[in-house]
């Protein structure tokens, strides 16, 4: 017979999802976010999400090239998402020299050092986000007004560090602000319903599940209405204070886009949500109580290093297994 | 409406062919019929060449509890018993059988008429399903009589009928649903009057909606027979994920047996086949073959004789399509590739699939983003990255450890691989070695005589 018969182990065919595709899923889930931005904070923010988005790109495909000496991946868009994720933690007033620095430790030092994607136990685009926060405060910390919002109690300060710093009680925040972005921040975290409408795209076209985020902010409501609890309030405190938390700062971000993160998230659904109850009570315990304003970053990257501990111990429930 | 509990996925089903009627095929001139068409050891041949034998006759004979009989499919001379490659190219031995006509063994009633009264005891109607040689005809081969045997001390509850035909683009069961209704009919209540149940189960998936209202109205007919329509699912037809999503019991991981849940699993052809065995004293010579794929001009149903050489079928379906082909003993998900399309049809041939142009490659792997898809996807509950790396890198206890031997192969897990990773290659392998350890500890430990 003329045909070339082709054999293989089954199975034979094989459905139409590939890395390429989530990527790129992820990164149209952004978008309305980095729309709200631009209109919030003015074309400064397209400057800085296409700068860091560049300089992901380039810096993984030069390690790529020259280090690791092997094929080239930075066309399954990985290296994009890490970009606008960088970027969306990232005050749109910062200065272009942090941002490549940024992009460098992101890719170069959280990425590719481990031999890149699927390898990295960290967050990428957090480990650029802290390392800046560390290495430049002040930059990182000083947020520009919201293009059209009244100079109001903030004066640059995200509503989070004007409730921690003593500036105004949480229930003077102007909630609609937060759900719409007209309030001072970083890039991605001021937009809490344009987040939203990304989260369930996300979930729509099953690129992540509902289990981590949604335990993530759950929990974080449950621990600010037990602290208002403690602290003998009551009436509207009790529900305003932990919608503050839920809607304040990167919560929403970190939830959806940064913590459900593949190959820093556990395998297991009931291990996501160990994770994601980690996650919410760390944060919630540096907000309150520790030196910085936000602790999303810092809650992530912690319960990222439980990762690789808690595949080892929860395992899905097997088939015929005794109840 | 009905399903299993966990995993799954939803390849596109493809049904080509299920439309076509089957159509009676041409009989070979020359028919291979191999020894071991079932699960188990291969039957022990009974003729040799220049013995002329009948279509129905006993060619090869069960050499154990666990094997199967088998008989001549035409009428003619064994030309030669001697070792010929299979689908995969691996020699086995074969009976070859040169046809003269179609001369039928006394005994057999061959024609339509349908016999529903049966009053033969168990024991009976095992032994007419062990002499016609039946095996599963899912794809499995597993003897059906040796299925049907209830082990001491275990009662079966539940007698299900697999009419889910999950593979995609296979037709054959539902072809056998559509034509052989009321032989099927009489098949359950043979099954259930042999397993000493008063229900049986008919699962059927409601991408055949036309199979499902047609059995409904044939059930009325028929004390305790239930049509169960499934939602579409893969791997519905697996026995341990049809028991779930028919009674809600989960089969224990292995050694752990559908029976242990009470339950008995019986194909819809197989069910066909147990008719014909019993009523109507027919051994498993025949069975109908759906040959398919996007290539072929004519996806179509056949009712072949055993042993006619699988080219013949692609030849009659409109020929291979030019240029890049996998043909497939089978379906997509489950199904052997073919290096020799000059091998026969068997009794676990369902359907001959053929897969052209980029469909026949495989996608190159890339890394593991470690999406947990995979995890998702498993019928079984089992992690399919883990055990898939810890395969490759030879960890056989940690393999063991994480139920690698629960592996029903079913292919979701590299099925829904965004990285395209052959995951289920890796696992294939942990898995038969671990089986191996296991034999062999067991073996060490068992008493000496």
């Amino acid at each position: 017979m003329a045909n070339q018969l082709f054999v293989a182990p089954s199975p034979h065919v094989h459905s139409t999802e590939s890395t390429t595709k989530i990527m790129r899923d992820v990164v149209i889930a952004l978008l309305p976010a980095l729309v709200v931005s631009t209109l919030v904070f003015g074309w400064s923010v397209l400057a800085v999400t296409a700068l860091s988005v560049v300089c992901c790109v380039v810096f993984e495909y030069l390690i790529q090239r020259f280090l690791f000496r092997g094929g080239c991946t930075v066309g399954n868009l990985s290296a994009v998402v890490t970009g606008v994720l960088l970027a969306f933690n990232l005050p749109s007033s910062i200065p272009w020299w942090i941002v490549v620095i940024g992009a460098f430790v992101a890719v170069g030092i959280g990425k590719m050092t481990f031999g890149g994607l699927g390898k990295n136990p960290f967050n990428p685009a957090l480990v650029g986000r802290v390392f800046l926060l560390i290495a430049y405060p002040a930059q990182m910390t000083s947020f520009p007004q919201p293009a059209g919002a009244v100079a109001d109690a903030f004066s640059g300060a995200t509503p989070l560090a004007a409730v921690k710093f003593g500036a105004v009680s949480a229930t003077a925040v102007d909630y609609q602000d937060m759900l719409f972005g007209s309030i001072p921040g970083s890039l991605g975290e001021v937009a809490a319903l344009a987040l939203l409408a990304g989260f369930v795209y996300l979930l729509w076209r099953r690129v992540i599940t509902w289990h981590i985020p949604v335990t993530i902010l759950g929990t974080m409501a449950v621990f600010a209405l037990l602290v208002a609890l403690g602290r003998g309030q009551s009436g509207a405190m009790l529900y305003e204070f932990p919608a503050f938390h839920v809607l304040a700062g990167g919560a929403i971000l970190g939830a959806v886009y940064m913590a459900t993160d593949y190959s820093t998230s556990p395998m297991t659904i009931r291990g996501g949500v160990i994770y994601g109850i980690g996650i919410g009570v760390i944060t919630m315990c540096i907000r309150l109580w520790g030196s910085y304003p936000e602790g999303m970053s810092f809650a992530i990257l912690l319960m990222n290093a439980t990762v690789p501990l808690i595949n080892r111990y929860v395992k899905p429930k097997r088939f015929g297994a005794k109840k | 409406m009905k399903t299993f509990p966990i995993g799954g996925v939803h390849p596109s089903d493809n049904k080509l062919s299920r439309g076509a009627a089957v159509e009676r095929f041409a009989l070979p001139d020359v028919a291979q019929v191999p020894l071991s068409q079932h699960i188990g050891a291969p039957a022990v041949a009974k003729v040799a060449k220049g013995d002329k034998v009948l279509v129905g006759q006993l060619i090869a004979e069960a050499a154990s509890f666990m094997s199967a009989n088998i008989h001549a499919p035409v009428s003619g001379t064994v030309t030669a018993v001697d070792m010929q490659p299979n689908g995969q190219g691996v020699r086995q031995m074969m009976i070859t059988i040169k046809r003269e006509g179609d001369d039928w063994a006394p005994g057999i009633d061959l024609s339509n008429d349908l016999v529903r009264e049966c009053s033969l005891t168990p024991a009976e109607i095992l032994d007419r399903i062990k002499a016609a040689g039946v095996v599963g005809m899912g794809g499995a081969t597993f003897p059906t009589h040796v299925k049907l045997s209830i082990p001491a001390g275990k009662k079966a509850e539940y007698l299900i009928i697999n009419g889910v035909e999950c593979e995609p683009y296979l037709t054959s069961d539902h072809r056998t649903m559509l034509e052989k209704g009321e032989e099927l009919m009489v098949g359950a209540t043979i099954l259930m009057r042999l397993l000493g149940v008063n229900r049986a189960h008919i699962g059927i998936e409601n991408n055949k909606p036309d199979a499902i209202t047609f059995l409904r109205e044939l059930s009325k007919h028929y004390a305790g027979v239930v049509v169960v329509p499934l939602k579409v699912r893969y791997p519905q037809g697996g026995e341990k994920q049809l028991i779930a999503a028919i009674t809600g019991r989960q089969v224990p991981p292995p050694p752990g047996l559908p029976i242990d849940v009470g339950a008995v699993v019986c194909n819809a052809s197989t069910t066909v086949a147990v008719y014909e065995a019993v009523q109507k004293h027919k051994p498993l010579v025949e069975r109908i073959v759906t040959v398919t794929g996007r290539g072929m001009k004519k996806p179509s149903n056949f009712l072949v004789r055993m042993g006619t050489p699988v080219a013949s079928l692609l030849e009659a379906a409109g020929g291979l399509p030019d240029g890049d082909v996998k043909v497939l003993n089978g379906g997509p998900m489950m199904g052997r590739a073919m290096v020799n399309l000059a091998s026969p049809v068997t009794k676990g041939c369902s359907g001959i699939t053929v897969l052209s142009g980029v469909g026949a490659r495989r996608a190159p792997e890339s890394a593991c983003i470690k999406c947990a898809k995979c995890v998702q996807a498993c019928p079984m509950g089992l992690e399919p990255y883990l055990i898939s790396k810890l395969a490759r890198k030879g960890l056989w206890e940690r393999l063991e450890n994480e139920e690698v031997t629960s592996c029903i192969e079913c292919g979701c897990c590299q099925f829904t691989c965004p990285a395209d990773l052959p995951l289920l290659d890796y696992i294939r392998q942990g898995k038969q070695r671990v089986m191996g350890i296991i034999r062999a500890r067991a073996a060490a430990n068992a008493p000496r005589k």
